[in-house]
């Protein structure tokens, strides 16, 4: 009895080692374990005790490498992770419940497309672009908590925040001319975005590694926003001229219906593609990163360098500072996915330097025009832009500093990399609490100017 | 004797498709019946039977079904098609014409090493 237990747990552990060639499928491991054991049995039948059989009969199996190159030979394809939308069942049909995600998916697509059509009917085009996040951002809120089954009480509470968003974006006296309009309008999507991170959480949106599931999610998303974006655009480009030639212009269709419809659509395909792939394709985000993140330390130090030697910053305005603002969220969007891909326990490496290099430079040119930008203000005063302008550079500037601390704390082994994946995990909502504040209390305390 | 590595692949496919086409059989009993057939000279290294029969299925040379051992196990048999049959008859008279070649030419020398011609005969 204790030998046969022994076999079983050898032919386990077997299986388990196997398991692990990606080019062996589980059916093949079934069938060279059926061939283990009859030579098994054939072996034990001559004498042999089964820790002999079983030695010898892995032996006659062959090098597992060469066996598992032998497969990938004749099945290639293995090697590439594929995206199976609708996988089949045991019986060769569809499984019922990706069947029903993609129902729902699609049903939610044409929702959010209605929503966008009517808001288009029914508002003006400042209203619209105020409210087209909150007409599309519940819907995908809304598949991500179907898929997560939230409870009720989570539900209510994002609910409760999305009809909040949208009395305060619509009920508040906005000079419609006036910038605070302008600025709830570009922060609304940030506070947006939070609230689909809270329905992807599903309710453990204080756990740092849901955060960066995220984070990790937001990336992928927009890669395959783009993506889909290309697709179509070569797909609507064909069919316009197709249909130039016989003298039909697609222009209204395109602005009337294909792009409200199209676009949310987009959204919701592009977040249940991520969602249907997570395991299957390596995450493309942190590639880019790797790719761009010595071209953006060059990019950095160049503009250092132009930056101090022209010297005339004062003649420009909020510009720059919204220029410097895209220039730090793409510095930490470059360092946050190439956190969350890395290892945790790997050595600090080139790579690591690399991102410390590109953090100083980012901050050097942050001073420079920070310094110019603030002798302005002293000068000629604030206004809702230059405030929620600097404010968001502040809050960059904290998190870079801080990152950049923590990783060259790294960097010289001071300090686990874990202490740095904490830190970004936790300062993420403050960017969100800074978009609430901008949208809820700059219009009432700049008068809705 | 060791037989060369070569020569063992290039044998592979119509000894396999040999065995199939006495009948339906399955992984570890057409190893064993390689072995008999050749005197145990043979040796393959067993894992590397699977991916052959795979590329022979995918061709459409045999065709693969799931079944059960005595004991229960799950068990894949494979049996010849009729492009199989085609096929087998095409590489036998290949190796016959290989076989008939190289016997005349050995005619005509004597044999190097005492051990039997046995293999070559077996495998056409």
């Amino acid at each position: 009895m204790d030998t046969a237990t022994s076999l079983e747990t050898q032919i386990a552990r077997w299986r388990d080692y196997v398991h692990r060639h990606r080019a062996i499928a589980p059916a093949d491991v079934d069938e060279m374990e059926d061939h283990l054991r009859e030579r098994v049995a054939d072996l034990t039948a001559t004498g042999l005790d089964d820790d002999e059989a079983f030695l010898v009969a892995v032996k006659r199996l062959g090098r597992l490498d060469s066996v598992s190159r032998e497969f990938a030979r004749e099945h290639s394809e293995r090697l590439w992770k594929q995206l199976v939308l609708v996988p089949d069942g045991p019986d060769g049909d569809g499984s019922p419940a990706a069947r029903r995600e993609l129902a729902v998916v699609l049903a939610l697509a044409v929702g959010a497309g209605v929503a966008v059509k009517l808001g288009a009917t029914f508002w003006d085009e400042t209203v619209l672009l105020r409210n087209v996040g909150l007409l599309v951002a519940p819907f995908l809120a809304g598949y991500l908590a179907w898929k997560r089954r939230l409870t009720g009480r989570t539900l209510g509470a994002l609910g409760a925040a999305f009809v909040a968003l949208g009395v305060v974006l619509n009920a508040y006296p906005f000079d419609p001319a006036g910038s605070t309009a302008a600025l709830a309008a570009v922060h609304a999507p940030v506070v947006l975005w939070a609230l689909v991170g809270l329905a992807y959480a599903g309710g453990g949106w204080r756990s740092a590694d849901r955060r960066m599931d995220f984070v990790r999610f937001t990336g992928e998303l927009a890669v395959y926003l783009v993506l889909i974006a290309l697709g179509s655009a070569v797909l609507v480009g064909l069919t316009f001229g197709l249909l130039g030639l016989v003298g039909v212009d697609l222009e209204p269709v395109l602005e009337r219906w294909l792009m409200p419809f199209g676009v949310p659509g987009a959204l919701l395909v592009a977040a249940w593609l991520v969602e249907a792939k997570q395991e299957v394709v390596e995450n493309i985000a942190p590639v880019l990163t790797r790719v761009f993140t010595p071209l953006t330390t060059v990019m950095l130090v160049v503009s250092f360098g132009v930056l101090v030697s022209a010297g005339g910053l004062t003649t420009v305005d909020r510009e720059l500072l919204i220029l410097l603002d895209a220039v730090l969220v793409l510095v930490l969007a470059l360092l946050l996915y190439s956190i969350s891909a890395r290892d945790p326990l790997a050595r600090p490496g080139l790579f690591d330097g690399l991102q410390l290099a590109m953090v100083v430079a980012a901050l050097a040119v942050d001073a420079v025009a920070l310094t110019a930008m603030l002798t302005r203000i002293a000068e000629f005063g604030a206004s809702p832009n230059k405030v929620a302008a600097l404010g968001l550079n502040l809050l960059l500037a904290v998190h870079l500093v801080r990152s950049g601390w923590l990783t060259l704390g790294f960097c010289r082994r001071r300090r686990g990399f874990a202490a740095l994946e904490r830190w970004h995990t936790s300062y993420l909502p403050v960017y969100a609490v800074w978009a609430a504040v901008v949208v809820v209390v700059f219009p009432p305390v700049f008068g809705f100017s | 004797m060791h037989i060369d590595k070569d020569l063992v692949a290039a044998s592979a496919t119509p000894l396999v498709l040999g065995i199939l086409a006495e009948g339906e059989s399955y992984g570890y009993a057409i190893a064993k019946r390689v072995a008999d057939l050749s005197g145990g000279h043979m040796e393959w290294t067993d894992g590397m039977l699977y991916p052959l029969l795979h590329r022979l299925e995918r061709n459409g040379l045999i065709e693969a079904s799931w079944g059960r051992s005595p004991a229960g196990r799950r068990r894949k048999h494979y049996a010849i098609t009729l492009a199989g049959r085609e096929a087998l008859a095409e590489r036998r008279a290949q190796w016959e014409v290989v076989s008939a070649a190289l016997t005349q030419a050995w005619e005509a020398v004597a044999r190097p090493v005492p051990s039997g011609p046995a293999a070559a005969g077996g495998l056409a």
